[in-house]
């Protein structure tokens, strides 16, 4: 598809969906793939399962083996800036060259390894606050009236469908040296100078903490909704006191909503760069953040596609830590 | 089932939605401040609204994400159905737990590695086969289709494993064809999932930032990129007025998807009831009769 295309989109909407797919259907690439597609002898069943594989195999798996590829590759000045791997040598010999470099250089340099720690720090703590603050609320919302139920938790997803930068955004303006929190304590006379919370650490926990907050109470309420209170009646018939009923059976019972909820916490927290940069200042290096910096200010592309390799590697770790926390949950039962 | 809860309780859920609502109820006031300043009240204006109306990049901006929104919304819910179909009516297939993987891996991908992983994509086939040639709006759907798609399969399949596979089973007994089955049958039931993928899909094309950024190119600059553009700048009540224009369209938006899915449910539960129902009437129930 030729630059030109991107202007003509609207009209290739307007169109149709018969001219969308006919535009579509004149890539040379595409064309070649129907054709391929039609002489096979494709049931309904083959098409259904082949079309989202081919899909996901071309714009998500193959993408990692790109990246994992020019991780290995030398910075270039050049379009695109990174070698190639594989030469095919004089002799007719293929070489293969493979520059591990980049990854000797973030771990060299300590600001890539204290941000790999910040963000896992932030995350870890953000997740355990978002714990903290969200299961009171979701054992509330479970344990209300069920006709308020629904409305409850329209209210507690009602932000995430309103534009996550724009909600980031409002902080600035309540954290602000001159912004509404520090009016309004001035105004009261309980401070004379403004405290400063903008660009520090501070600022980022509230704002991953804003933002995750539906995502703990979620899991959460689901599985203490789901809970058999019967349970709790029997305890406290035979004498077992309320703290300690929720302590033994409520909280075990719950775990596995405390699981799903801390790691949909955490594992978005790792790779925030919208929260750090808008909120953040020099303090906070987050990994998401040095990623984003190393590619378009850097252009630095085999550096930034090092640490996408050495973050994915820690959220494939995270994700067997927490698939293996979640059999354990569930095995307790 | 409801029990009472220690009255404390109530008191930190509701400090907890406040905290979840103040940010967004102090966009909306100051949105409507006549002051440039964005934090210091000054007098109720709608002088913002005015100028946001005038702003060709903001309005061109917001344009072009909602096209991007809706194609990679509709892409995102065929493709997204397809995968849910598949995992939860096939059975077992060659293949199905890396689909099953594959279309969950993009819930918790960090956008930044999404991001710059398809753009190198993007670049990589570029050089190899010539297309996409350059970046534009074509790779950021492209780039949403993909990401939302795993939300829309988690929707649809949740749905199809709570509904009654029964009926579909009697259609097919009867002799249908699997596909006039899905169709005609299937499709029908699972619409409430497909709209609320639709809407979840389209929500997050919108929002997206990250990783419009890095699979963009020049003149395919989205509503979000213009924000953000704007906001690192510092504040500004073009903004504010934005972002309350935004959230009643959204708050507006939900509420009525809402009250309809809830009618619509509580309709098919009571048709389900009545069909239940008519079982027990000899005169309603012709295989009974005879």
């Amino acid at each position: 598809m030729s630059r030109g295309s991107q202007l003509p989109l609207g009209d290739r909407l307007a169109a149709g969906p018969r001219g969308l797919t006919s535009t579509l259907a004149q890539l040379p690439p595409l064309r070649l793939l129907l054709n391929a597609l039609a002489r096979l002898p494709l049931s309904g069943h083959h098409a259904v399962i082949g079309l989202p594989y081919l899909w996901l195999g071309l714009f998500f798996l193959v993408p990692f083996v790109i990246v994992l590829k020019i991780s290995f590759a030398d910075q270039l000045i050049a379009q695109p800036p990174y070698s190639s791997l594989v030469d095919l040598a004089t002799e007719g010999y293929i070489s293969l060259k493979l520059n591990i470099g980049n990854y000797t250089f973030l771990g060299s340099d300590p600001l890539y390894f204290n941000a790999y720690l910040k963000s896992v720090e932030i995350a870890f703590c953000s997740a355990l606050i978002c714990l903290v603050i969200g299961y009171p609320m979701a054992y509330a919302m479970a344990r209300s009236d069920p006709a308020w139920r629904g409305v409850l938790l329209m209210l507690v997803v009602l932000p995430f469908w309103t534009s996550f930068l724009l909600r980031v955004y409002a902080w600035i303006g309540l954290l602000n040296n001159n912004g509404i929190i520090n009016n309004v304590l001035i105004g009261l006379g309980l401070i004379q100078e403004p405290i400063v919370m903008m660009r520090t650490n501070f600022a980022v926990y509230v704002g991953i903490v804003y933002s995750y907050l539906p995502f703990m109470i979620l899991p959460l309420y689901s599985t203490l909704e789901k809970m058999d209170l019967t349970l709790l009646e029997a305890a406290e018939d035979l004498g077992c006191r309320p703290l300690k009923a929720f302590f033994t059976i409520t909280l075990p019972l719950s775990m596995p909503g405390v699981i799903a909820g801390f790691s949909l916490v955490f594992i978005p927290a790792l790779g925030e760069f919208v929260i750090p940069d808008l909120l953040g200042g020099t303090e906070t290096l987050m990994i998401g953040k040095v990623l984003w910096d190393e590619f378009f200010s850097n252009r630095a592309w085999p550096i930034a596609s090092a640490v996408a390799i050495a973050m994915l590697s820690l959220v494939v770790v995270i994700m067997a830590v927490q698939k293996m926390l979640a059999k354990h949950a569930e095995a307790s039962q | 089932m409801s029990r009472r809860v220690h009255r404390s309780l109530w008191v930190w859920l509701g400090a907890g939605l406040a905290f979840l609502y103040i940010p967004i109820v102090s966009l909306v006031i100051f949105s409507f401040n006549s002051s440039k300043l964005v934090t210091v009240w000054a007098g109720f204006s709608t002088r913002w609204y005015g100028s946001l109306f005038h702003n060709d990049q903001i309005l061109d901006a917001a344009g072009l994400s909602v096209r991007i929104g809706f194609i990679s919304a509709a892409l995102a819910v065929v493709l997204g159905t397809m995968v849910a179909v598949a995992l939860a009516r096939f059975g077992a297939f060659g293949g199905r737990a890396l689909l099953s993987a594959l279309s969950t891996a993009p819930l918790v991908m960090p956008e930044v590695i999404t991001g710059l992983s398809l753009l190198l994509l993007f670049v990589a086939m570029e050089q190899a086969i010539g297309w996409p040639a350059g970046r534009s709006a074509m790779t950021i759907i492209i780039a949403h289709t993909t990401f939302s798609m795993a939300y829309v399969a988690v929707v649809v399949q949740s749905r199809l494993a709570g509904m009654d596979p029964s009926i579909e089973e009697a259609a097919l007994d009867l002799g249908a064809r699997p596909g006039k089955v899905f169709f005609v049958i299937t499709l029908p039931l699972i619409s409430p999932a497909l709209v609320s993928g639709f809407l979840l899909a389209f929500t997050l094309s919108l929002d997206d930032l990250v990783i419009s950024s890095f699979v963009s190119g020049p003149g395919a600059t989205t509503l979000p990129m213009v924000i953000y553009s704007k906001v690192r700048l510092g504040l500004s009540p073009e903004i504010n007025a934005l972002a309350t224009l935004m959230v009643a369209i959204v708050g507006a938006g939900v509420v009525i998807a809402g009250i309809l899915m809830n009618r619509a449910e509580k309709a098919r539960i009571r048709d389900e009831q009545m069909a239940l129902a008519g079982d027990d009437l000899p005169a309603a129930n012709p295989v009974s009769q005879a």
